[in-house]
């Protein structure tokens, strides 16, 4: 809606106080609607090592796997000569295609199923892809199963893969059901006075979570326990029943905490039903840790994508045509694919609109969730386009953002469910100091510095899933939540208990949560930033439940004693499931069976997303050309926040992997082999404390009471979307060169 | 890992008697220092030795001065020589170079004997499959053709085009420093440091002159005065704990604003540590300018030769060398022999 824009006004509006109230999150907390910054309940089994993730969970008398990746990108195997492998001391069993074991296969994840892809490792002597897990060495020890592996000769028929986009073999498939239209975009661009078309390139992304990959499994009589770092135990679960043909009340998957999941943890990986399976031929249990090189390949990743952005613009600014067009890489045999585009296209007012998607299909590992999967590439195209069309048309690219913002959603023509955008550029843009901006290229430099800002949008939208609860509370005041959800690192625990002990009136100390079990009420997928709101919502209706058949008081000053008194018994307990409005009336039911749910985001009557601005600066130096981030800034809208401090890391940590998403992260894959050639955390480089050094995220305040129950819109992932946007943008201005593919590098503003 | 035997003898003499080959022809002896690149290639498979030498019980560890000549003891520590006075005050390209290599964790085990054998990054060297003629002579090489932005543009041949990843060598070499060393049998022998690496040429596979039992005891050399006035720039892609895509180690003999004297060390460049010789030439006599540093940048470059991904080291390496000498020219050195913490360049930021 065009009369909704307003001019950004420059001028601080509000004295220093306010300002440094603002600028510091912990102390954002006075605001309305931010809960209590407390520190993560469990950071003490943390710092000192009791908090124990899957590989430290000890089994009786384990024997010990090691993974055989492939060392070809495409062909097949020909012969294994185990000779030497066989003679190495303590080794039990070699497994690969040759001595398949009693596994099959469940459905891809984003076919609705749980699988990492679509097909059963072992099925077939095939290789699909460099560093494909094609045999199973199993030993007494560790460094025994790893010795066997590195004697073990496969012998492949290779062939040439076609493993990047500029391959001629891969096969590209248009998904036009994935596409948008609104108005008529050639002509409205064709008219535009103003316009711009580019194109963009995101690089190939791994997790790298601290946490490695580990799988053990323990078999008591036909019961299974497995424990897997997961994002997802009910889903591991289900999924894994399937594999192994087994009824899945048989199977218990455990995994209390995670070392960062980021996506990489969300589907259900091949090799831990092969690991259940040799454990189950052995008859020991079986313990697998796959290595940081391993884990470039055998697990999902962010692929590489290629886009164009055209974006034409009447002379005051306002957008009048915008269309954003996508390629994506996929394996061979699954259509991965993030389609950003249906977000980009929801951040500005335009009356013609356009997306398009192509998957490409190449020899490469199907790709999976990655922090912002959708939002996180796309964005770098949309914001820098954005920014281009500034410069053409000489105005402040905070200004030109204001000037587009809509309160309607200007696909659909819905509400969004509350929409901050300009509170998150107006207190950003304080905080940084933006009223100091020059736009002349070059202007802010200083010595041997070029220095440069820019900004960008940010959003990830609001997305819901069903979810079940347990509450149990007794005469002591001692709360307990049992749900199959997980704390991966972002805080769910503490924000969890912050919620029970805010619906119960009792104090966090006396709340205890238990996450990252299978066996619990299931619980919500920890990807899509969809777990505060969900868990909250469910938490909400059991407490509510609680408090009724108790007698309670939401916020009152309850005598709870008296009240378990009255109620005739010790203790109480509510199991409660929530359904988002406009999920399936069955929707949580299917939680049961390893279904995910999520609704939110662009809805039939409503949009919900959160919104933020990212400001950066940029420092490049000019004999070394080498690129730094000294000064960042995020202001954040994404109304009810838990909790301040767990909040403000969750922002932090999405800034920090942007810059490495803008300037370092790239899998280098050769093309010749489909090989990653960096497959450690030596050369594929992520940010270090050097390269951080003044980062703050600003909670901007708002009440959402529509989006959900606990008008929690989510916080996991907005973090790292638009920071590559905006570093590049401040490249530019600090160079004059546009840069277009990420990450950026000094290279790159060598002029040789 | 493949099993192998550990031995930890007590005196240089026993461990240069008990060392095995590391396997590859021409790679020295398996000794085993800090073990951060000897255990890594271990776990790896690229080097498979039978059994290790460990030089803990050898000494080796002190850094010593007198009558102007520093030693240094195969067996110091990154860390320690990173802080220690001799270099903070005395040669800061030296500690300077430590500082900014690696990380602390790795400084703190890994010693100077290893830190200067230290084996390169490339790739296709370490993925113990692509052909490879520095790991399987004759196989061919994998990076030519591949994927080689972080390697060398100076030194290399048609077989080989490894970087020397490594920082300190790069400013030891400015020093025209004595390796010392001793084989089975027979005494110490001194080599030049210049003449310790080995380019590949034909044989990759070859790094150094070092036999298959010698034991480099330590680094000798006279500390010129002028040594105050050196510094080390190295250009990466994040701000710490990340090899150099170009480095420059930079000593200057000033007269005023003329160049007495000057050396140029240069690193992740080239397949070796490097002097750029002609740069030096060059710089003799010249009054320090900007035009000046960037002329004997390009001399230091002359020759060399970029592939697919790593052409930009040229221009980028030659920019290096500009600003190690506009750094090194610009030092304050008046107080620095009486001020303790002095020694660090004036205008080369960074962390460590
Ligand atoms: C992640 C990572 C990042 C790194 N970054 C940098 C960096 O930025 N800059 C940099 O310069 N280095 C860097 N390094 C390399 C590191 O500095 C070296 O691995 C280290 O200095 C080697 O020393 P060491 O004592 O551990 O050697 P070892 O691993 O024990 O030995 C290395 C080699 O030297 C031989 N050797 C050791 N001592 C002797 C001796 N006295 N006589 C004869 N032979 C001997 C060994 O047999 C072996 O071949 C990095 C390493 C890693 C793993
Ligand atoms: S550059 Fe040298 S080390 Fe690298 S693949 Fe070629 S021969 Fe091997």
């Amino acid at each position: 809606m065009a009369d909704e824009t307003m001019t950004f006004d420059q001028t601080p509006t509000q004295d220093v106080e306010t300002q440094n109230k603002v600028a510091s999150a912990e102390r954002a907390a006075e605001n309305a609607n931010v809960g209590a910054a407390i520190s993560r309940v469990d950071g003490p089994l943390k710092v000192t090592g009791q908090a124990r993730y899957a590989a430290d969970f000890s089994v009786p008398n384990p024997l010990y796997a090691h993974l055989v990746i492939s060392t070809v990108g495409k062909g097949r195997i020909t012969g294994i000569d185990d000779g030497a492998a066989r003679r190495v001391k303590g080794l039990r069993e070699i497994y690969s295609h040759a001595n398949k074991l009693d596994n099959g296969s469940a459905p891809f994840f984003a076919a609705g199923g749980q699988a990492q892809q679509s097909w059963e490792p072992f099925a077939e002597p095939d290789v699909r892809f460099y560093g494909e897990t094609v045999g199973l060495v199993v030993a007494e020890t560790i460094l025994g199963a790893r010795e066997a592996a590195a004697e073990l000769v496969f012998e492949y028929e290779s062939q040439d893969p076609a493993a990047v986009f500029s391959a001629s073999g891969v096969e590209r498939q248009e998904m036009p059901d994935k596409s948008t239209t609104k108005g008529d975009f050639d002509s409205a661009f064709e008219a535009a006075p103003v316009k711009i078309d580019s194109d963009y390139e995101t690089a190939p992304n791994v997790h790298n979570a601290m946490e490695l990959f580990a799988t053990t499994a323990h078999w008591v009589g036909d019961k299974l326990t497995v424990y897997v770092p997961s994002q997802w135990v009910k889903g591991f679960q289900v999924g894994l029943a399937e594999e192994l043909g087994i009824d899945e009340a048989n199977i218990e998957v455990v995994c209390p905490f995670v070392g960062g999941g980021f996506g990489g943890k969300g589907s259900l990986f091949t090799w831990v039903s092969l690991i259940a399976a040799a454990s189950r031929d052995l008859g020991r249990p079986v313990k697998l840790y796959v290595t940081r090189e391993q884990g470039f390949t055998t697990a999902s990743f962010r692929a590489e994508t290629r886009q164009s952005v055209r974006l034409g613009a009447a002379q005051d600014g306002v957008f009048q045509a915008l269309e954003h067009t996508g390629e994506e890489l996929t394996s061979r045999a699954d259509n991965y694919f993030v389609n950003g585009q249906d977000a980009t296209i929801r951040m500005y007012q335009a009356d013609a609109i356009r997306t398009k998607l192509t998957t490409v299909h190449a020899d490469r590992q199907t790709p999976g969730f990655m922090r912002a999967p959708a939002e996180t590439p796309y964005f770098f195209g949309l914001e820098s386009a954005v920014d281009e069309i500034a410069r053409e048309l000489d105005m402040d690219p905070v200004e030109l953002r204001i000037k587009n913002d809509t309160m309607v959603d200007p696909v659909d023509g819905v509400p969004y469910t509350s929409r901050s955008l300009k509170e998150c550029f107006r207190q950003g843009a304080e905080a940084f100091g933006w009223s100091d901006y020059t736009p002349e290229i070059g202007s802010k430099n200083e010595g041997e510095w070029l220095i440069g800002w820019g900004v960008a949008t940010s959003t990830y939208p609001t997305q819901m899933s069903p979810c079940t609860v347990r509450i149990h509370l007794d005469v002591s005041g001692e709360a307990r939540l049992q749900v199959a959800s997980h704390d991966v690192g972002t805080g769910a625990y503490t924000v969890l208990t912050q919620a029970v002990a805010d619906e119960l009136g009792i104090p966090v100390e006396k709340v205890r949560v238990e996450l990252g079990d299978s066996r619990l009420p299931p619980g919500t997928i920890a990807g899509g930033s969809i777990s505060t709101a969900s868990n909250v919502s469910a938490i909400m209706i059991a407490c509510e439940r609680i408090r009724q058949r108790l007698g309670l008081e939401r916020g009152g000053d309850n005598d709870l004693a008296a009240a378990f008194e009255n109620f005739g018994q010790g203790g109480i307990e509510e199991y409660a499931e929530w359904n988002p409005p406009g999920a399936k009336k069955n929707a949580p039911k299917t939680l049961y069976n390893g279904k995910v749910t999520i609704v939110g985001g662009p809805e039939e009557s409503y949009t919900a997303f959160a919104f933020g601005a990212i400001f950066s600066e940029v420092r490049i130096n000019r004999f070394t050309h080498e690129i730094r981030v000294p000064r960042m800034t995020g202001a954040f809208a994404a109304g009810r926040i838990m909790n301040a401090k767990t909040a403000k890391s969750q922002y932090l940590g999405g800034m920090v992997w942007g810059i490495g998403h803008a300037l370092l992260e790239a899998a280098e894959v050769d093309p010749r082999t489909g090989a990653y050639m960096n497959d450690n955390i030596s050369e594929y480089l992520v940010p270090v404390n050097a390269d951080v050094p003044n980062m703050d995220a600003i909670i901007v305040p708002e009440v959402d009471d529509k989006v959900n129950p606990a008008g929690v819109k989510g916080i996991g992932e907005i973090g790292i979307v638009g920071v590559a946007a905006s570093i590049a943008n401040a490249v530019h201005h600090a160079t004059g060169t546009r840069l277009r593919r990420i990450p950026i590098r000094p290279e790159d503003l060598i002029q040789a | 890992m493949k099993p192998f035997r550990y031995q930890a003898p007590g005196s240089v003499d026993a461990a240069v008697e008990a060392v095995d080959p590391m396997g590859i022809a021409g790679q020295g002896g398996a000794f085993l220092a800090g073990g951060t690149t000897l255990i890594d290639l271990m776990k790896l498979h690229v080097v498979t030795p039978p059994s290790v030498t460990d030089v803990k019980n050898l000494g080796l560890d002190t850094i010593e001065e007198s009558g102007g000549e520093v030693r240094i003891g195969a067996r110091v520590t990154m860390a320690e020589a990173a802080e220690h006075p001799i270099f903070v005050e005395r040669a800061p390209a030296l500690s300077d170079a430590l500082w900014k290599a690696a990380s602390p964790q790795l400084r703190n085990v890994a010693t100077l004997g290893g830190n200067v054998l230290q084996r390169t990054r490339c790739p296709y060297f370490r993925d113990n499959v692509s052909p490879c003629n520095k790991r399987d002579p004759g196989s061919g090489c994998a990076a030519i053709g591949g994927i080689n932005r972080l390697l060398a543009v100076l030194g290399t041949s048609e077989n080989c085009i490894a970087t020397y990843a490594g920082d300190f060598a790069n400013a030891l070499i400015l020093f025209d420093a004595t390796v010392e060393t001793q084989r089975a049998g027979e005494g110490p022998r001194q080599i030049p440091f210049d003449d310790l690496h080995v380019l590949p040429e034909d044989h990759p596979e070859r790094e150094t002159m070092l036999g298959d039992d010698e034991l480099i005891t330590g680094y000798r050399f006279d500390l010129p005065d002028w040594a105050r006035r050196s510094v080390y720039v190295k250009a990466r892609d994040r701000e710490s704990y990340a090899f150099a895509l170009a480095s420059a180690a930079v000593a200057l003999d000033l007269d005023g604003d003329t160049i007495r004297e000057a050396r140029v060390g240069l690193g992740g460049v080239a397949t070796v540590p490097w002097r750029a010789r002609e740069a030096e030439d060059f710089l003799q006599g010249k009054t320090v300018s900007e035009d000046t540093a960037l002329e004997a940048g390009r001399i230091a470059f002359e020759g060399a030769k970029g592939y697919e991904h790593n052409a930009f080291k040229i221009p980028l390496g030659r920019q290096v060398v500009a600003k190690a000498i506009l750094d090194a020219a610009g030092m304050d050195i008046s107080g620095a022999s009486d001020s303790g913490a002095g020694g660090t360049s004036a205008t080369s930021e960074g962390a460590n």
